[in-house]
This record gives C-alpha cells, structure tokens and sequence, in this order.
C-alpha cells in the first residue's frame, strides 16, 4: 500500500518572461504515497494550486522532475490516471446529471450498455440517485460539486485532484461535504490530493498535510495528520484534532514571520 | 421525481419538458396563463390600428398617402390568391438563400474553429466585408443568375444571412469557458471530442440568435433584391406596379403578407431553437 504516487523532486515554475516573470514555484519535493490523503495548505499566491495543475499536466514545470505512478505526468493523463474536481463544477449545461456523469466513460470508450449503470452507481455513492434526468442548473451549488466528484470518479482512477472543491459552498454544506469526500475515499481506496485554504478542513480530512509558503511558493513543513482514520463529526470536537489545527496554523505563521524576516 | 428518473438515458431531451412543465408558474396548458401574457401586445395592436383607422378618418387622409386598415383589409381580401401566390413564391427564395448562406456559414465556422490559420486570415475579410451593404450586390446577381431566376434573389440572401450567422457561430465555437477545455485536457479528450462535446454546444445559443436575425433578414433581403428587377409574379415587383398604379391599399397588402411570412418564419426558427436545446436558461421557469 505504500506504491508513489506522486514524486517531485526540484520542481519549479516560472510564469511569463523578462521583467513580467513570476516564479510561482521553487525546489518542490513531495512524495505522496498510494491510498494517501494530502492537503496542500497555504496562503494565497503561495503556488498550491499550480502544483495540483502540474501533478494534472494541465501546465508543465519549468524545471524539475515529477512522476505521477511513476509515469510523467502527461502519460499519466493520456492513461487516464487521474480524475479532477475545479473550484466550480464545470457541469455541461445541457447535459442531465447523469449523462454529465457519463462524459469521461464516453471520451474513454467504455461500452454503452455500461455508461449509464456506472453513472447510476456513482450518483448513489455521492447520494444524488434521484436527480439524475436533472439539469445542472436545477441543482444546489453543493449537489452540482458532488456531481462533479462522481464525474471525477465515474471511470476509477486511482487518483483524484480536488482544488479548493467546496471554497464556494457555505459551512454547513461544507462539512457534509467533507464528511462525504472521506467516505468515498474509504470506500474507493483512491488516493487523493486536496488544494484547500481551510485549515480545519485539511486536518479533518488529510492524512498529511503540506504547508506551502508564498513568494516563491515552497513547501515548508509537512505535518502527519495521527488522527484514527475512521473520522466523524465527533472527531471535530477531539482535543487532538485542535492540537493539530494549532500545529498547522503555527507553521503558517511561522512562515509569515519568517517570510518578513527575510525582507527586513 | 422517480416518473422522471425513468425517462433519462436516451429520451433526456422529452424528459426535461416534462420538467418545465411542472416547474412553469402556470403551465404551458394553463389557458389563462397565455391570455395574460399576451394580453398588453394585443391591446396594444388593437389600440394602434383604432387610431389609424380614426385619425385617417377624422383628418380625411388621402388613400394614396396612407390608406386606412379597412381598405388595406378589404384588399387583403379581395386579392388573396395574387397576394399569396406571390409570398409564396418570395418565401421559396428567402428560404433557399437562408439554407444555403446557414450552410456555408456554418461550414466557415467550423473551419475558423479548427484552424487557427484560417481563422486569422479569414474572419477580419469577413468582418470586413459584413460592413459593406450587401443587397448594393443585387443588380450583379440579376446580371450574373438571370433577373427572372429565383436563384439571383437567393444569392442575394445566401450572402446577407451568411455573415451574422458565421461571426456569431465562431464566436460561440470559440468563447468556451477555460474550466470546460481543462476538464476535457483531463480526461484526455482528442479535439474533435471538445468540438462535438463542448464547443458545438456552446456555440447553439449564438447560432440560434443568428438564426433568428437571419430568418427577418432573409425575407427583407428577398424583397429588396426584387425591388432590382425579378419576374411580376413576386411580392416585391407586385408592390411596385402597385404603387405605380396608385393601388396603395393593395400594396400595403403585399406588406402584410411578407410582415406575416416573417413572423412565421421566426416563429419556425424559434420553435427549432427549443426543441434542439432544451436546457437553454431563456427557457428556464422564472418562479
């Protein structure tokens, strides 16, 4: 169970060129291991989500080197290795539910006869059964998102990409989505990378949490999440649940300081 | 609910009628409903008629300066079948010329879409040459198709659709949202799967505004190209010997009957728009 499948060595990203250029990402190492649940954390500006889009191969880095299941990342997406979830849904508007659901087994080839069994089955496990021949503007922005997980997941990849999925809902629909987030990663065994600015939510549900630091974006600390796995909305009142927020949110601080250290 | 989750799969499209049906404030088989949306317009016809009808009346206007509704009703009437005969026959070339400037703007479209050459060389002529007044072309099509041929009008209408609807088709095909072409670089989509999946979609909205402009411009645009020359038996030429004849109310018939081809024509073109895409927010209940 402890395959890579994430890892980055001196990955770094420079944005445009000349005076206008923007070094979004420096000497990045990460390893993210099979069946991990990682958060990447930090302020905004600090390169998390450009880190997500480079493990995706939706921009290349400028320098370094990253094997997603030990493949580069481009092949890794031309395998299909990967399903993704955007801070908004990006649901097809005239596409129903389900066949929104049904759009990567189409693009992958999967037989028709399977497509809409699959869909249903996924649409049970983010529990929208009945809203299948519904369109995606009939729905709540937290339904529309879970509909966009069961997408992400419809085809089986043994890897999900999540950037800031639930930064658009309100709390409440927040943490029932974070509670379902945590049963479909049980019940898939998929790995999962998290972009979040939340930290309550990324130690809720991480089994690791990466601290990312702006200017250039870094990672300067990764904390383990020792929480039982098995987490409720018990765990939210747990003492070492608060000890883990502190922990988190200190090494944040910490690199605000250090970051105004440097410049003085 | 669950009668709906029935009809998904192939029948998605019948099904979401099903839903506006339920969703609209009175439905669309709730009479009254219809009544009281229309109403203002129709008040408001009634109202404009009445008073040309009085005010012609009351001030003794000439019938060759205007003619009042009555005598352009009994006109109507009375020439029915020349009238009709003749929107018919200037319907046949606005909708041939409306098929085939769609087509060929379609065609461009999809060309600009794929080819980011061709899009760069081609689409500021274009734009360039929608700026020039087309229907100035008629007397070169009656020239170059015969005068009498329906096909000189149609080539004239062929070139006036054809420009609002490529422009606004390749915008359509083009303006797709980023977050759409990621997902589908994440899925590993070839490029002909984000045309027909996304890119097609996308640009429905935008072709069928075109369409909908296209379709009042293509029986203006027939008319005109007649007002050039054309066989007597087309609306156009019918207004003109009219109007030269001092038979106004019979002119303003003829208006009448390519007035009520246009409506109809975009009524056509609009009930088209609903069937294809249903899921469009135009058609979306307001609550």
């Amino acid at each position: 169970m402890t395959e890579a499948v994430v890892e980055a060595r001196g990955v770094g990203k420079v944005f445009g060129s000349g005076p206008d250029q923007t070094e979004a990402l420096r000497g990045i190492d990460l390893d993210i291991s099979s069946g991990d649940f990682v958060s990447l954390i930090g302020p905004s500006g600090c390169g998390k989500s450009t880190l997500l889009r480079i493990i995706g191969d939706l921009v290349g880095p400028t320098t370094g080197d990253i094997a997603v299941n030990g493949k580069t990342p481009d092949r890794a997406r031309l395998d299909r290795d990967y399903g993704i979830v955007f801070q908004s849904a990006t649901l097809l508007d005239w596409r129903t539910v389900q066949k929104n659901v049904e759009l990567p087994l189409e693009i992958m080839d999967f037989p028709a006869d399977v497509r809409p069994v699959r869909a249903a089955e996924m649409l049970e496990l983010v529990q929208l059964g009945g809203f299948a021949g519904h369109f995606p503007w009939q729905l709540s922005g937290g339904m529309q998102q879970r509909v966009a997980i069961a997408r992400a997941l419809a085809f089986k990849p043994s890897l999900l990409l999540m950037d800031e999925p639930f930064g658009a809902l309100d709390e409440m629909t927040r943490e029932l989505m974070q509670q379902e987030v945590l049963r479909i990663w049980e019940e898939t065994g998929t790995s999962v990378i998290f972009v979040t600015h939340s930290i309550p939510e990324a130690v809720f549900l991480s089994t690791k949490v990466v601290v990312m630091s702006p200017r250039p974006g870094r990672i300067s600390e990764e904390i383990v999440i020792d929480l039982p796995r098995l987490r409720t909305q018990d765990t939210r009142e747990d003492q070492r649940y608060f000890e883990l927020i502190t922990e988190v949110r200190e090494a944040l601080r910490r690199e605000e300081s250090g970051v105004a250290d440097d410049r003085a | 609910m669950t009668e709906r989750d029935e009809v998904i799969g192939e029948s998605g499209v019948t099904d979401v009628f099903a839903a506006f049906e339920e969703d609209l404030p009175g439905g669309p088989s709730n009479q009254r409903g219809v009544i009281v949306r229309y109403l203002p317009a129709v008040v408001a016809f009634a109202v404009v008629i009445l008073l040309w009808e009085g005010l012609t009346r009351l001030f003794g206007v000439e019938t060759f300066v205007l003619p009042k509704p009555s005598e352009v009703m009994t006109s109507f009437l009375e020439t029915a079948g020349v009238i009709w005969g003749a929107g018919f026959r200037t319907l046949i070339e606005a909708v041939g010329g409306f098929v085939i400037g769609v087509t060929l703007a379609v065609i461009t479209s999809l060309a600009a879409a794929r080819w980011v050459g061709f899009r760069e060389g081609v689409l500021p002529l274009a734009i360039a040459a929608n700026a020039t007044p087309i229907v100035a072309l008629a007397p070169i099509f009656n020239n170059w198709f015969s005068i009498t041929s329906p096909f000189s009008k149609m080539a004239v209408v062929a070139v006036v659709v054809y420009f609002p609807v490529m422009i606004n088709t390749t915008r359509g095909l083009l303006e797709v949202e980023p977050g759409e072409i990621e997902l589908m670089r994440s899925m590993a989509a070839s490029p002909t799967e984000v045309t027909r999946m996304v890119r097609i979609p996308n640009a429905l909205p935008y072709f069928f505004a075109s369409l909908k402009v296209a379709s009042a411009l293509s029986i203006i645009a027939a008319i005109v190209a007649e007002y050039f020359g054309g066989p007597q038996d087309v609306l156009g030429q019918y207004i003109i010997n009219r109007a030269n004849l001092f038979q106004f109310p019979d002119a303003w018939a003829a208006i009448l009957v390519a007035s009520i081809l246009g409506v109809v024509f975009y009524l056509l073109v609009l009930g088209a728009e609903r069937l294809v895409m249903p899921w469009h927010v135009s058609f979306r209940s307001t609550e």
